[in-house]
């Protein structure tokens, strides 16, 4: 279902036809990186730490090198020196540990044999003496009086401090004055508020292939969410300049942000360097689980205060991001993603920390969740109080054009009314809750971002055409870029091949991160497509002997007064004749990405004897702009939705006493399967961005944020039981449930 | 090393392969005889995406033996198309937007073919419980169970 203000006619934007890399993933030939043999290629292994926190004082590798097949071993000290100031240094550092192992799982060594099983049995043989040291495990640990440092290189960032801290970060945003907010409400709530860390859980492990040639040259083949990212971050792990490295983009299973970094890349490369072959590493699970990004667990204590007729006059809030091993800010993210509401008294204190647990890394709209768990439990506990609609004290006090962020930057044109009223108008909010069951309305911001891309745009001598791009596509972005150079070139959608092509083959792209593949590399390729057209029209008019300004372009022809239209393949089966092939490139850095708001309703039936929570409907709004391909929008919503289903209700990492993460696998780090679910219903809003030239607002991220908070709200309507801490697992809620009953 | 010498039928073809003890059915299958459709998720039989047909029943590869495969006869991702006729399951998934990254879905179709041949005429609930051993972490299972729905309907409309 859409709901659109306006909706302008588009011939190809908006349609659903087949995605062009459908047929190879429905048969099976696809090819992900763990798919891709090399001739000659060596199995690579990695030896990682069985210590949250050691000094690493030897490694003696030369039992290991003796061993059948083993043709490298590599450790830190075949890696290059980073000061630690570099922005790489704390990547490089996590994908081989140098003087420490910073938490359990960090790689230490790793070699590389003939076989996988050659060379899993090396890394055994790798020996390693390690000097235990107190570890820090929890943002309870970290901000403790006297604690040990987690990681003697970080220092806290923005507060100009030298000395080594289990501080990441430290920032304050705000306005107003929240004192004088408190004595203007009626009602102060204040809670805190705890979730652990839970992974990304792409079902493709990390893999790659890495080919070092004689003359240093090096073809890495990765699946990634940036293959240009893969370069530049294995360059500076190994202090080589840029054009040693080619990377190709492999299908990739799967990223939600934890692909961002990379972890395999630059071992690969110094073993296949080593060994003069190509290595191959793919990660198991157990791997991904406990050395890969999990998002942060967090602590966030919110205050809230509101007059009695519902309007929201101060938020006050403390809120701790546990970073993991090193640096980051989640925290600074995490404060900033609360800009839902107008609130004009706002104090927030954010804290990152730093813990010898794995380095977190970017989850779909990173922090956020986490944030939208406390603001938006403190809400619906206002509106309960005042009794008044969820979605009504939300439409009360929610942002328009012009309000201020959580940074005091002022919103551009968005969508969050809107989207409240779409599910204020659903039939879902419409229907009776089901008897026993309760309701919850929950909401999310994202802010989306714009940066580096290139596309060009080849038209084939068959009048075809090849659309090349560097954005790897991971939720069917090749399909918006084909449907928007349809739409420009008036060429049917079948017409056009897209791909992501290699550092080598196409301009410099960023990530595909931020909900930015298709706003912004979307706009390189109407951009190329434009300069095509209008070549396209001076081809005409050489052709037809006119003039350049008497040619329109319309429907993929040219159309000239009192000539027969030329046609685009009419035009390029005479490219030959009359100037060569047509071919237009774009880069740009996009500004004005386009915020993306959700609004989420769920209705709930809680077990009382055994604390399961049934998910019973769901329904979804979230403002897309103007969806390119229907159908991955509501994918990318449908999926969102599912993952923070799955972090509210049964995802956690769970750690022993010492460190260790005692279910590192996908039976006991339980994501949501087919059967815990019901449909999810999206419910796509166009508020067209002004920033886009058809309106597109990034839409992979935002889907997240509710879930949680809605989960939440349900379960307080079902139960009258407030959850803070997550999961709300079924001992969880059991034990939830006997406390109410003073049992 | 000793290994065992395997004779099976895969996808209609008598293939052959010398297999080490210890060697999974998922690793002979995608190094040995080079189908790589079938993905390793988890190796531990938990995310289904390496899921086959051994002589007709589901099965995680990762958790069979190659020398298990004697005998057997195994349908793979890139055995349920016939020539250029995608089987309704591949038709569905593409017209229905089922896939985005596209690594479960070869364990998702073998999967949800194993549950055709078995119930052309399934329910929802029904589809779900069929496929709660295959995870997906992009799209929610919606349009997963959509497209099954559909290709049911395809299935029973071919029969009749």
């Amino acid at each position: 279902m859409t709901v659109t203000e306006n909706p302008p006619t588009y011939k190809f934007v908006g349609t659903r036809p087949v995605r062009h890399d459908g047929l190879d993933k429905v048969t099976g030939k696809a090819r992900f990186a763990a798919d891709l043999d090399m001739t000659g290629q060596l199995r690579g292994a990695l030896v990682r730490s069985p210590h949250s926190h050691a000094r690493i004082v030897s490694i003696d590798t030369r039992r290991a090198e003796a061993m059948p097949g083993v043709k490298a071993v590599v450790t830190g000290d075949d890696f290059a020196d980073l000061d630690c100031a570099h922005p790489e240094f704390d990547m490089a550092v996590n994908l081989m540990a140098r003087t420490e192992a910073l938490y359990n799982g960090h790689v230490v060594a790793a070699v590389a044999a003939v076989t996988a099983a050659q060379a899993a049995a090396a890394a055994a043989a790798v020996e390693v003496e390690y000097q235990p040291l107190p570890a820090v495990l929890t943002i309870d640990d970290a901000i403790a009086q006297g604690a040990p440092i987690a990681n003697t290189t970080n220092r806290t960032m923005f507060t100009g401090d030298t000395e080594p801290s289990n501080l990441a970060s430290v920032n304050e945003l705000g306005r107003g004055d929240v004192e004088a907010g408190f004595e203007a409400a009626d009602i102060i709530i204040e809670r805190e508020f705890r979730t652990v860390a839970v992974h990304q859980g792409y079902i493709e492990p990390h893999a790659c292939v890495a080919d070092c040639g004689q003359d240093g040259k090096t073809t890495i083949w990765a699946s990634s969410q940036g293959h240009f990212a893969v370069r530049s971050k294995t360059a500076a792990a190994l202090g080589w300049s840029t054009d040693r490295i080619k990377v190709i983009p492999a299908e990739i299973g799967g990223g939600f942000g934890g692909k961002t970094t990379i972890y395999l890349e630059p071992v690969a490369v110094l073993l296949s360097q080593k060994a003069a072959r190509p290595v191959k590493i793919v990660m198991s699970r157990e791997e991904v689980l406990r050395a890969t990004g999990p998002a942060p667990a967090t602590k966030i204590t919110a205050k809230i205060g509101a007059t009695n007729d519902g309007e929201i006059t101060t938020l006050q809030a403390t809120m701790y991001f546990d970073n993991g091993s090193s640096k980051g800010l989640s925290a600074l993210t995490g404060a900033m993603s609360l800009a839902s509401y107008k609130l004009p008294n706002l104090q927030l204190h954010a804290i990152g920390t730093v813990t010898n647990t794995p380095r977190s890394a970017a989850y779909r709209a990173p922090s956020a969740p986490q944030a939208a768990f406390a603001v938006e439990t403190l809400i619906d506990e206002v509106a309960q109080r005042l009794n008044m609609d969820p979605i009504d004290i939300r439409l009360q006090n929610a942002v328009v054009e012009g309000d201020p962020t959580a940074t005091g930057a002022p919103h551009p044109k968005i969508g969050f009314v809107e989207s409240l009223e779409a599910i204020k108008n659903s039939d879902h909010y419409n229907s009776p809750v089901p008897e026993g069951a309760g309701r919850g309305v929950a909401t999310g911001f994202w802010f989306n971002i714009g940066e580096q891309s290139s596309a060009t745009v080849n038209l084939n001598e068959d009048g075809t055409a090849t659309v090349v791009t560097g954005s790897p596509d991971i939720g069917g972005s090749r399909a918006s870029m084909a449907l928007m150079a349809a739409e420009e070139l008036g060429l049917a959608v079948e017409r056009i091949t897209p791909i992501v092509a290699d550092t080598e083959s196409v301009g410099f792209t960023d990530i595909t991160e931020g909900s930015r593949a298709t706003f912004a590399t979307g706009m390189a390729v109407v951009n190329a497509c434009r300069e095509l057209i209008d070549e396209l029209k001076a081809r005409a008019a050489t052709i037809k002997g006119v003039a350049v300004d008497e040619v329109e372009w319309l429907d993929g022809a040219a159309v000239i007064a009192g000539h027969d239209p030329l046609t685009l393949p009419e035009i390029t089966a005479l490219a030959k004749k009359t100037g060569g092939p047509l071919t237009a490139t774009a880069s740009l850095n996009a500004a004005g990405a386009g915020p993306s708001f959700a609004v989420h309703v769920a209705d709930v039936a809680v077990d009382q004897e055994t604390g399961q929570t049934t998910i019973l409907r769901y329904t979804a709004s979230q403002d897309a702009g103007t969806a390119i391909h229907p159908s991955y929008v509501e994918g990318q919503i449908q999926g969102g939705s599912v993952q923070g289903i799955g972090w509210a209700l049964n995802e956690e990492y769970i750690y022993n006493s010492s460190g260790a993460m005692e279910n590192a696998g996908f039976l006991d780090y339980r994501m949501p399967v087919a059967s815990d679910l019901p449909m999810i219903d999206a419910i796509i809003v166009e508020v067209p961005n002004p920033s886009h030239p058809y309106g597109v607002r990034g839409v992979g991220e935002t889907g997240i944020v509710p879930p949680i908070p809605a989960l939440a709200n349900a379960i307080a309507a079902a139960t009258g039981i407030r959850m803070t801490s997550l999961p709300m697992s079924p001992p969880r809620l059991l034990a939830a449930i006997n406390e109410r009953d003073g049992n | 090393m000793p290994r065992t010498h395997v004779n099976c039928t895969v996808n209609g073809d008598e293939v052959d392969f010398l297999a080490a003890d210890s060697t999974s059915l998922l690793n002979a299958l995608r190094d040995e005889l080079g189908l790589t459709g079938a993905k390793e998720g988890c190796g531990t039989g938990d995310c289904g995406a390496c899921t086959i047909l051994v002589d007709g029943r589901v099965n995680c590869a990762c958790l069979m033996f190659a020398a298990e495969a004697e005998g057997t006869t195994i349908t793979t991702v890139e055995g349920i198309a016939r020539g250029d006729h995608l089987h309704p399951l591949q038709e569905a998934f593409l017209e229905g937007a089922a896939l985005q990254c596209g690594v479960c879905t070869p364990g998702f179709l073998v999967a949800a073919k194993a549950l055709l041949d078995e119930n052309p005429e399934p329910t929802e609930t029904e589809i779900r419980y069929a496929l709660a051993g295959n995870l997906c972490r992009c799209t929610g299972y919606d349009k997963v169970i959509r497209a099954v729905q559909e290709a049911a309907v395809a299935v029973n409309g071919a029969s009749k």
